[in-house]
């Protein structure tokens, strides 16, 4: 680069500058920056999204204010993009790549045309295997029938592997109320349960905190040195405050990866086997499954478990690849099928793919507004691209603003490994919350005096007939939300001297 | 050929040597280019916010300037990509389909219709990073994305390397969307903003002088960042540098 570092933005600064002072390998810069005071500040972990009920989260404020604090977001996007490189490692690895997703999409969409059948099959199969099958027309009722499972059990704690079906339904506050500790085993998510927090990512759900925020957690709950973040240290203690509980619990719980209907078994992914310890440490193991994770043959899994983990986290497959499928001697399994909106998102011409998903999260690592937001700036249980096009489903008023947090991109559905349109399907919210009257009037007004303005040429020309004028103007007309929003973090264009249109009349005016 | 060329109105309004680049490229090809005075919009900005009913009266008046040319090429991927894929708020008849089919955007047009192989004219002694916008990677398909596990192939790279004197550098995320995204860029301006400074900060540590790119708006909202944070970085369209720009 020819200009010199104190032309350049500090962002852009060689990290090995060989013009820079160094002292014990730090730069340094200037006494007083160098000086540090005894105790490091420690920059607060932004929070998520807030909540007024139903109406609409606010998702660009609570982005801003992650990006107002530069340590989380510099983490979490590089972190994410780490994994979207190790993605694409495990891709060139594969020469079947492109064709395993065709494999994919294809068995889950002829599946859930076929859901009825594959469901009923799952059912019989289960049940001849000794497993007690529900089913849930809803979060109510789902969190109802585990409750009515415990009771008769007399069971008072429960241990469960994460699962997003569980968040979906509220789970853990409804069990709260009812009076039955619930233990999270996922270390991720005990670290989302003991800050009482939601996850922030479908498959790494602390991966906004820094380990100082989850040093800082764990020392208000679970008693470990607030100075000390050492992730072995902070993972040790977890482990050690955790197990007992485990020991201790009376039933357990997990969510579902696929449910075969060819043999009623469920299979879990977990890499820190804990999925494993829920289910098999108590006598009694509930799988809660949402009925789009239904896949018809054993053989299908082959497809998905090759895609999982190389889509997730670019890791070949996952530690642990967990099957379960009928109690062990003295003990009970119940599974417990979900529809909570799915059957009524099934029917949405334009939407039943996102059905498709396998919660991978590669659609979140790939959003480069994901990456600079945050996942709990969504304000919802699923977050990124994948979220905005299923959490309008759930409420489409509290959820209006989400498909617009997305500059339509397209990189979510590459990475889809069930190729899911996902930005297509983004779009197409946009229209859909538009016919349903789920935008502010401003914009409406706004864009119908946009469309009124460009479709009248005069009008037009008149609008924007000195530079200085369209500058002035031509964000009101195309953009709806005030004149600053484009100035405020970036400068605007350099009005030229003329337009196109009017160089054209000058110079090649004779022709038309 | 007889082509009607397609002036996007921030090109219009803010680049008017993007416009005349594109003008003077088709003629040197010896093409008879003809801009339809009366041209406004392709109506992306309200469709994109989801207004698609408010775009029917812009689409039509669109047609009515279109019609009837051998092709419509315009130095914009995201207008052209909208006419091409998502122009449908008025009836579809067969004069507004071919109209959306034979609309090009500048490289695709030079590359797979004109099979353009030469630029004699053209010199350009720097080194560029080349910003593959979202709307000519992924909706054009001008080249391949990381994403997917599909042979190379860059139809803008396959243009540029055919201009004398020029460098390549490459960004760590050659791929990663600017963050402009049409009302995206007011909607959510901290994250657009956020995206579009480290976007630029990639190309200057990689040593670009310059980004070129087929999108205009990517440009007019990376240069805003480059200008607030203070990167040196310089921005130009394909088509000037196709068309013999020297600076």
């Amino acid at each position: 680069m020819s200009a010199s570092p104190g032309m350049l933005h500090p962002e852009l600064l060689d990290q090995h500058d060989t013009d820079s002072i160094h002292r014990h390998g730090h730069r340094l810069d200037h006494a007083e920056g160098a000086s540090k005071p005894l105790r490091s500040h420690r920059e607060p972990q932004p929070r998520g999204a807030k909540i007024h009920g139903n109406r609409p989260v606010d998702q660009a404020e609570a982005a801003a204010r992650f990006i107002a604090a530069p340590e989380h977001e510099k983490m979490h996007d590089e972190r994410l993009w780490d994994l979207r490189q190790k993605r694409d490692r495990e891709m060139h690895g594969i020469p079947e790549w492109e064709e395993l997703r065709s494999l994919a999409s294809a068995i889950k969409e002829h599946t859930l045309t076929h859901l009825d059948e594959y469901l009923e099959q799952f059912e019989a199969n289960a049940r001849s295997n000794g497993v007690h099958v529900h089913w849930a027309r809803d979060a109510a009722e789902h969190n109802r029938i585990v409750h009515d499972i415990l009771k008769d059990h007399g069971a008072k704690s429960l241990i469960k592997s994460k699962s997003m079906l569980t968040e979906e339904c509220g789970f853990r506050p409804y069990m709260a109320a009812a009076g039955i500790e619930v233990i999270e085993t996922d270390l991720g998510e005990r670290i989302q349960q003991l800050d009482n927090e939601d996850p922030s990512h479908v498959v790494v759900p602390a991966v906004h905190k820094l380990r100082t925020d989850v040093a800082e957690v764990f020392a208000k709950t679970i008693g470990t040195d607030p100075d000390n973040s050492d992730v072995h240290y902070l993972a040790e203690s977890q482990r050690e405050s955790n197990r007992p509980l485990i020991l201790a619990a009376d039933a357990g719980m997990t969510g579902c990866n696929f449910a075969v209907a060819e043999t009623g078994s469920v299979v879990v992914c977990t890499n820190e086997g804990n999925a494993d310890l829920s289910a098999n440490v108590p006598k009694l193991h509930i799988a809660s499954i949402g009925i789009e994770k239904i896949i018809p043959r054993f053989e299908h899994l082959a497809v998905f478990v090759r895609l999982l983990s190389r889509s997730a986290l670019g890791s070949p497959i996952t530690q642990y690849t967990s099957h379960f499928r009928g109690p062990r001697e003295g003990g009970e399994m119940h599974f417990v099928l979900v529809d909570n909106g799915r059957s009524e998102r099934l029917g949405l011409a334009e939407f039943w793919t996102s059905l498709k998903c396998i919660r991978c999260g590669a659609c979140m690592n790939t959003c480069p507004v994901y990456r600079r937001s945050g996942g709990l700036s969504y304000g919802a249980t699923y977050s990124g691209p994948i979220g905005l096009i299923i959490d309008p489903t759930f409420n489409a008023r509290k959820y209006s603003n989400l498909p617009f947090a997305s500059t339509l991109n397209g990189s979510c559905t590459n990475v889809c490994p069930v190729k899911i349109n996902i930005h297509e399907q983004i779009y197409a919210w946009r229209r859909e919350l538009v016919k349903r009257h789920e935008v502010p009037f401003v914009k409406k007004a706004a864009m119908k005096a946009a469309g009124e303005m460009l479709s009248r040429p005069a009008a037009y020309r008149a609008a924007i007939a000195t530079a200085d004028f369209a500058l002035a103007h031509l964000p009101r007309f195309v953009i709806y939300n005030g004149l600053n929003a484009w100035g405020k973090h970036r400068e605007v264009p350099h009005p030229p001297k003329q337009t196109f249109h009017s160089w054209y009349q000058a110079n090649r005016g004779d022709k038309r | 050929m007889r082509i009607g060329l397609f002036i996007p109105c921030y090109i219009d309004t803010f680049f008017p040597e993007v416009g005349i680049a594109t003008l003077e490229l088709l003629d040197r090809f010896g093409h008879e280019v003809v801009y339809p005075r009366d041209q406004t919009c392709c109506g992306q900005p309200m469709a994109n916010s989801g207004f698609n009913a408010d775009c029917a009266a812009t689409e039509a008046l669109f047609v009515r300037n279109f019609s009837g040319f051998d092709y419509v090429v315009a130095p914009s991927g995201s207008c052209v990509h909208h006419v091409r894929a998502n122009f449908d708020a008025i009836e579809q008849t067969a004069e507004v389909k071919e109209v959306r089919a034979r609309t090009y955007e500048i490289v695709e047009f030079l590359h797979d219709i004109q099979k353009a192989d030469a630029f004699p004219w053209a010199r350009f002694p720097h080194r560029v990073g080349l910003h593959n916008s979202c709307g000519t990677l992924r909706a054009l398909k001008h080249a391949k994305p990381s994403e997917l596990h599909e042979p190379f192939f860059s139809k803008p790279m396959d243009l540029l390397s055919k201009v004398d004197g020029i460098e390549f550098a490459t960004p760590a995320r050659p791929d990663e969307c600017c963050g402009f995204g049409g009302t995206f860029s007011v909607f959510e301006e901290v994250v657009s903003t956020k995206m579009g400074y480290d976007k630029v900060s990639d190309h200057a540590r990689a040593g670009a002088e310059y980004i070129v790119s087929a999108d205009t708006s990517c440009l007019m909202h990376q240069q805003g960042c480059a200008e607030r944070i203070g990167v040196p970085m310089k921005f130009i369209h394909i088509a000037q540098i196709l068309n013999g720009a020297s600076a």
